[in-house]
């Protein structure tokens, strides 16, 4: 039997007062296509950046590949994880923004090429070369020497995409990428991640608002309510017939919100 | 009549100690600026109380005294400096000074995506300092740091204290051989601030040039 590529044990985080996650578990498994859905203030992005290193869990355990990711063994135990082991885990793993979180003063290809060269020493001309194939792949090669406020927010979202995929992560995550986007932007931040689907095989955390394409695209849903997985399940299953009243409830308000299911 | 063209000249001289003064100690200054600046947002406790104690001391502190005591009492401690050193000094800690808050606050003024986005592409804490936030942070810095270096350039008047020929110092002698001061002083005051000026527009250059794709416009 496979080993899942992220395991998540009993972790629980709160900001202040307020207990986002609280003794939260979940596998995924390799290549599997995940899409988290729920209210605003659920704990569903909470989760991505925890994954992300760029918030810390008060308690639980997190394990990425089999291997701890904010903890590491010494003498026997575990103890928490250094600067280092976190440097190494994050290779793993990488993450797009609902809001881009491009890098204003620098072109569209130096933002694709400057992770690669200076964390993994990959020199300039292999590094464009491979970034020129990224952008090419999400439509975006014609702009590669654009600056960001040169872009329309899908441009924008497809080049973040393409600077995250040119650390060939085997984790990918989309935190809520196409809630900042014009309408009739969306579709084509959409359609890179079908490509991505159809032509990688990397495990996909997505956390989104867009059911219809949260349904055809994921091979699991989870529902999240206040810091917890109140249901999940193939998407069919659980758009259709949701078995739990509050997951009725927050589809029922998100068809009434005009998104498509 | 007096012949001014004389007298001019050594204006002229002093205006070149002006001019020294001024870019060497903005040098200086821009250093500390950024050692002080980058040391108040450190992670180790011990750089921020030394960052913290520089600028307080020498925002707290007259610089005419600064400058006597690194001309008149750093001899004494066996380090004796010249009057050229002494007002290079004096100035480039006192502007550093300020210029440090400058660099803390610009620094600070980066939103926190920026650094996620650093965090999420493994980019250590140095390598997106320097490549994605001082970048940025400068374009915030550039408009105070013209004020500081305008600021500096005038607090040079205080080295004629210690008797080194700058500017000032060469009006007060023209002064007193003459006994005529609406000549030498107008002079300067000119020359003051000619040269404000081109700092001014050098700096808006230089803000200009930095800007350049920022705002989606191609230049």
């Amino acid at each position: 039997m496979t080993e899942p590529i992220i395991k998540i044990d009993a972790i629980s985080k709160s900001f202040g007062t307020f207990q986002v996650l609280d003794g939260l578990s979940m596998q995924v498994m390799p290549r599997e296509k995940l899409a988290l859905i729920g209210p605003s203030g659920s704990g569903k992005t909470t989760i991505l950046r925890i994954l992300m290193t760029l918030e810390r869990i008060d308690a639980g355990h997190i394990a990425i590949e089999g291997e701890q990711l904010y903890h590491m063994p010494k003498n026997g135990g575990l103890i928490a994880a250094d600067e280092r082991h976190l440097t190494k885990m994050r290779q793993k793993i990488g993450m797009v923004f609902q809001l881009f979180n491009l890098f204003p003063h620098m072109s569209v290809i130096d933002n694709v090429t400057l992770a690669p060269m200076l964390t993994k020493g990959v020199a300039r001309a292999a590094a464009e070369k491979r970034a020129m194939e990224l952008l090419d792949m999400v439509g975006m090669s014609e702009k590669a020497k654009a600056m960001p406020a040169q872009l329309s927010g899908g441009q924008k979202q497809r080049v973040a995409i393409a600077r995250a995929l040119a650390l060939q992560p085997k984790i990918m995550l989309f935190d809520e990428v196409t809630s900042a986007l014009d309408p009739e932007l969306v579709e084509e931040v959409l359609n890179v991640l079908w490509k991505l689907c159809a032509e990688t095989d990397m495990t996909m955390l997505l956390v989104t608002h867009e059911m219809g394409f949260a349904r055809d695209f994921a091979d699991r849903v989870l529902f999240f309510d206040r810091g917890k997985i109140v249901e999940e399940g193939k998407p069919d299953e659980l758009f259709r017939n949701p078995k739990q009243e509050r997951t009725q409830t927050f589809l029922r308000k998100i068809i009434a919100a005009g998104h498509r299911v | 009549m007096i012949d001014w063209s004389g007298y001019l000249s050594l204006i002229l001289q002093g205006a070149v100690v002006t001019v020294q003064l001024t870019v060497m100690g903005s040098a200086l200054a821009l250093v500390m600026a950024f050692l002080a600046g980058l040391g108040r947002l450190s992670r180790f406790a011990a750089l921020r109380w030394l960052a913290t104690a520089y600028i307080e001391f020498f925002r707290g502190t007259s610089i005419f005294v600064q400058l006597f005591f690194a001309y008149f009492v750093l001899p004494f401690a066996g380090v004796s400096l010249t009057p050229l050193q002494a007002g290079v000094l004096a100035l480039g800690l006192n502007v550093g000074a300020y210029a440090a808050e400058v660099v803390r606050g610009a620094i600070q003024s980066i939103g926190k995506e920026q650094y996620e986005a650093c965090i999420a592409l493994n980019l250590s804490r140095w390598q997106c300092m320097r490549r994605i936030i001082i970048p940025q942070a400068l374009l915030v810095m550039l408009p105070t740091f013209g004020n500081n270096a305008i600021e500096l350039l005038k607090a040079t008047s205080v080295v004629s204290l210690i008797s080194l020929a700058d500017m000032t110092f060469q009006a007060n002698i023209v002064r007193s051989q003459t006994g005529n001061t609406l000549f030498p002083f107008t002079t300067i005051l000119i020359l003051y601030f000619v040269f404000a000026m081109i700092i001014t527009f050098s700096m808006r250059a230089l803000e200009r040039r930095m800007a350049r794709g920022l705002d989606g416009v191609r230049n």
